[in-house]
């Protein structure tokens, strides 16, 4: 067996790998992306990336033991919170037991769907090489099975930040949050659905990531959202089995001492909890990319990027959220929704002092870094719905108008002519 | 003919009902999508129904540079045939660093410890960790004991035990267990050193061949032969004539460095014995971080398929070799090509990080092979 080859391996060279993302590579043409162009030239673009890119490697440089107990300390806190809640609702007959049980069940439930399972998910923790913490082993207590929200999330969100047509998560299919989007007559009841969401979020979650619409436009295969769909009811059946039916099912126990009401009690309290647990993910999920300065981006803008435009959609994509630790710790430090959207493979514990260096960077290059208190932002992005849950007087913004239509018409048929021009020149040659 | 099974040994390793129940799958509803080993685990790292742990009670030094590490397990540990290996892994700095090691200690041994030997070699993180800073008390992290090498259920009469350098660790436990259960058929024991300071368990060695009579312990010293050894020099057919044996009769087990395995197996394959001989690498990994050439191979262990090194990365090389692992980003963003990567060195493309373990989590849009590479795809 012949053992070497004549490819060298170029130090430093990351084999393009480091500049935009593949699938933002416009194959009909070189001409650069225009994200950014306002704020600084190309060259300064190319300086911002580096600039950040050292950033990241600084913090890798740095990682050890601390981080790993830091993480290792948060499940310790998040199992502990888990079995005093489980304890504690299963005193029914003991009023305040029974609500400090369902606030620690809830409290569990949002430090293992935040700061845990979300970070790990990232594979922010994946050098630490411990299988319970490994983002491709592990599986969060939420309705939404692990493998399609790290595919839509870790991928397609992170991926196409705020890009309208390839970020799914602008507005979710569901609400119109953003100037650019159409408006369509469900959009009237942003407000009252978004409400809604809220209360269900994780089953939202969880049908986001079956990506039915995709299916239905023909953009996923019948075998991709089958399974989608497989994993989902099998991850439903374990959550509902286990929240609903087996620990109930477990206060049959307390009966003959309470009365029938026993399991009912639990029963409602594991729904309370999970119940805590979206409206607190939701409101910090909206709240980190939904107020209005965030801002979006055409596709034509983004292709071909360089590393220092992904990183400016980035940051201008996102919005912070300040506050004290403990809170910074419940949102899963998503509170540091810039940072973690710059670097989101570094331990999340790490967003705070990398503040301190973006926030330099953003003074140095005269951007914009969008932060506020959790009320500010609600607020802002309470406004948006409303706002943008209006009839817009711009026949181009309405979705079902026949000016729109038409435009996406031609939008279409001028994509598919590009395509065919890329795939003439090899079917001849 | 005389037989001997291992049963007697077996009592200790058995299951306890406790653990059993935690492991069942009515606790694993309650704890979805956890495993109750995820809260044991916060009472005490030893306390788990399922994983592997065990604490360090001594470190013996066997030769300059090898040690023995004796290891007590917790109860999920199932035990071990003479032979096996474990995946050890000892967390350092935050980091869980595995490797394999083999069990070198006897199977019979009462008092529910077993040891792994380890020689500490110049560029093996975690065996010049081990030999050097490993301290009683350390828990760490284990597999089930793996590898199809061991000695039959019952064992035959004859018997050849081969190995050369750190591969005696394997044989070894052999050879103990043999001793242990009082076998009484022709054990031949043939080991080769470079000299006698690079020998591990010599004093044990000689003890062996005073306590079993019918036992023949022949080692040979390559470099630096013994005042009158009866034997010299590498491997050869003639070792086994020298010694009486008749390999198309003689179960034959060879551990050691790839050109003794090599030179053994054809001189068994030229006699039409291979049916006798039971082989294992010592593979030792080799980094060469200064090479300026992409060299080795890289294996896709899923798909069985093994190329050259091409100097791209690890996505990349699949790709080429026509299999469709998972992508996201090709940037390292996203995590979604994520794969294990079995043992070999990688490359992080970016951060330039080379990183060695054993059962690794890498990412593979951004990971270049460094020599010979196993990953899972």
């Amino acid at each position: 067996m012949s053992k070497t080859k004549n490819a060298p391996i170029k130090p430093h060279s990351a084999r393009n790998h480091n500049a935009a993302p593949l699938s933002l590579i416009d194959p009909t043409s070189d001409k650069q992306a225009t994200i950014g162009l306002e704020y600084m030239t190309y060259d300064q673009l190319e300086d911002f990336g580096n600039e950040l890119n050292a950033v990241r490697q600084r913090v890798l440089d740095d990682l050890g033991q601390k981080d790993a107990d830091y993480i290792r300390r948060v499940i310790k806190v998040q199992r502990a919170s888990e079995v005093l809640g489980r304890i504690g609702i299963f005193m029914p007959f003991f009023p305040p037991a029974f609500i400090a049980g369902i606030l620690f069940l809830g409290l569990a439930k949002i430090l293992d769907n935040m700061e845990i399972g979300h970070n790990i998910m990232h594979g922010q923790y994946d050098w630490m090489n411990d299988p319970m913490i490994d983002a491709s082993r592990f599986e969060w207590d939420n309705i939404a099975p692990s493998q399609d929200w790290k595919h839509g999330h870790n991928y397609i969100h992170h991926t196409y930040t705020n890009i309208h047509g390839m970020d799914r998560d602008i507005g979710y299919n569901m609400f119109r949050i953003d100037e650019d989007q159409p408006w369509y007559a469900s959009h009237r009841f942003n407000l009252p659905l978004a409400f809604i969401l809220m209360l269900v979020f994780e089953w939202g979650i969880m049908y986001h990531g079956v990506e039915l619409d995709q299916y239905l436009q023909g953009k996923i295969t019948k075998e991709d959202f089958q399974g989608r769909r497989k994993r989902a009811m099998k991850k439903i059946r374990k959550q509902v089995f286990k929240d609903y039916v087996a620990w109930p099912v477990m206060g049959i126990a307390l009966v003959p001492f309470t009365g029938w009401w026993a399991p009912v009690a639990i029963l409602v309290a594991n729904v309370v909890a999970n119940v805590i647990r979206n409206i607190w993910s939701f409101i910090i999920i909206f709240c980190g990319h939904f107020p209005a300065e965030v801002q979006t981006f055409a596709e034509e803008d983004a292709k071909n990027e360089n590393r220092g435009q992904w990183y400016l959609r980035q940051l201008l994509g996102s919005a912070n959220i300040s506050g004290h630790k403990p809170f910074h710790i419940l949102t899963g430090n998503l509170s540091h929704q810039i940072e973690h959207h710059l670097f989101p493979d570094i331990p999340a514990r790490r967003y705070p002092e990398v503040a301190e260096d973006v926030k330099l960077l953003v003074e140095k290059y005269g951007l914009q870094y969008n932060t506020g208190r959790l009320s500010k932002q609600m607020f802002s992005v309470i406004r948006q719905l409303a706002k943008l849950a209006k009839k817009p007087s711009d026949p181009l913004k309405i979705g079902n108008s026949p000016e729109s239509k038409a435009l996406r018409r031609a939008k279409r048929e001028e994509a598919a002519r590009r395509a065919e021009e890329v795939r003439t020149p090899q079917l001849t040659s | 003919m005389s037989v001997r099974t291992f049963t007697e040994f077996e009592e200790g390793y058995k299951m306890g009902i406790i653990r059993k129940a935690l492991a069942s799958r009515p606790v694993a509803s309650l704890t979805s999508p956890y495993t109750i080993d995820h809260y044991l685990d916060q009472i005490h790292p030893m306390l788990a129904a399922e994983n592997v742990r065990a604490k360090v009670v001594e470190v013996i030094h066997e030769t300059g540079d090898a040690s023995t590490v004796v290891l007590r397990p917790n109860g999920a540990w199932k035990g071990f045939t003479p032979g096996q290996h474990v995946q050890f892994g000892v967390e350092v700095d935050g980091k869980r660093r595995v490797r394999v090691f083999s069990v070198s200690s006897s199977r019979a041994n009462k008092n529910k410890t077993f040891s792994v030997s380890v020689k500490a070699h110049p560029d093996g993180y975690v065996s010049q960790f081990l030999h050097n800073d490993l301290k009683p008390g350390t828990i760490v992290y284990l597999s089930q004991a793996e590898g199809e090498f061991v000695l039959p259920r019952e064992t035959p009469d004859d018997v050849l035990l081969m190995s050369g350098g750190s591969g005696i660790t394997p044989v070894m436990s052999m050879i103990r267990t043999l001793r242990d259960s009082g076998h009484t058929g022709r054990v031949t024991f043939l080991h080769y050193a470079r000299s006698l300071e690079d020998e591990m368990f010599s004093g044990e060695l000689d003890e062996i061949a005073a306590a079993l009579p019918q036992a023949q312990v022949v080692r040979i010293f390559t470099r630096k032969p013994a005042e009158g050894a009866e034997l010299k020099g590498r491997f050869s057919i003639d070792h086994l004539k020298h010694l009486g044996i008749d390999p198309s009769e003689t179960l034959t087990y060879v551990c050691g460095p790839a050109g003794l395995i090599a030179s053994v197996r054809d001189t068994y394959e030229e006699l039409g014995a291979t049916e006798q001989l039971r082989m294992e690498y010592f593979k030792v990994p080799s980094v060469d971080l200064n090479a300026a050439e992409a060299t080795g191979t890289i294996t896709f262990d899923k798909a069985t398929i093994e190329a050259d090194n091409s100097g791209q990365t690890i996505l990349e090389q699949a790709e080429a070799a026509g299999l469709k692992p998972e992508f996201g980003c090709r940037m390292g963003v996203c995590n979604t090509c994520v794969v294990k990567k079995n043992h070999g060195a990688v490359r992080h493309v970016i951060s330039n990080e080379i990183t060695a373990n054993t059962d690794e989590t890498i990412k593979i849009c951004v990971s270049v092979p460094v020599g010979d590479v196993n990953v899972a795809l």
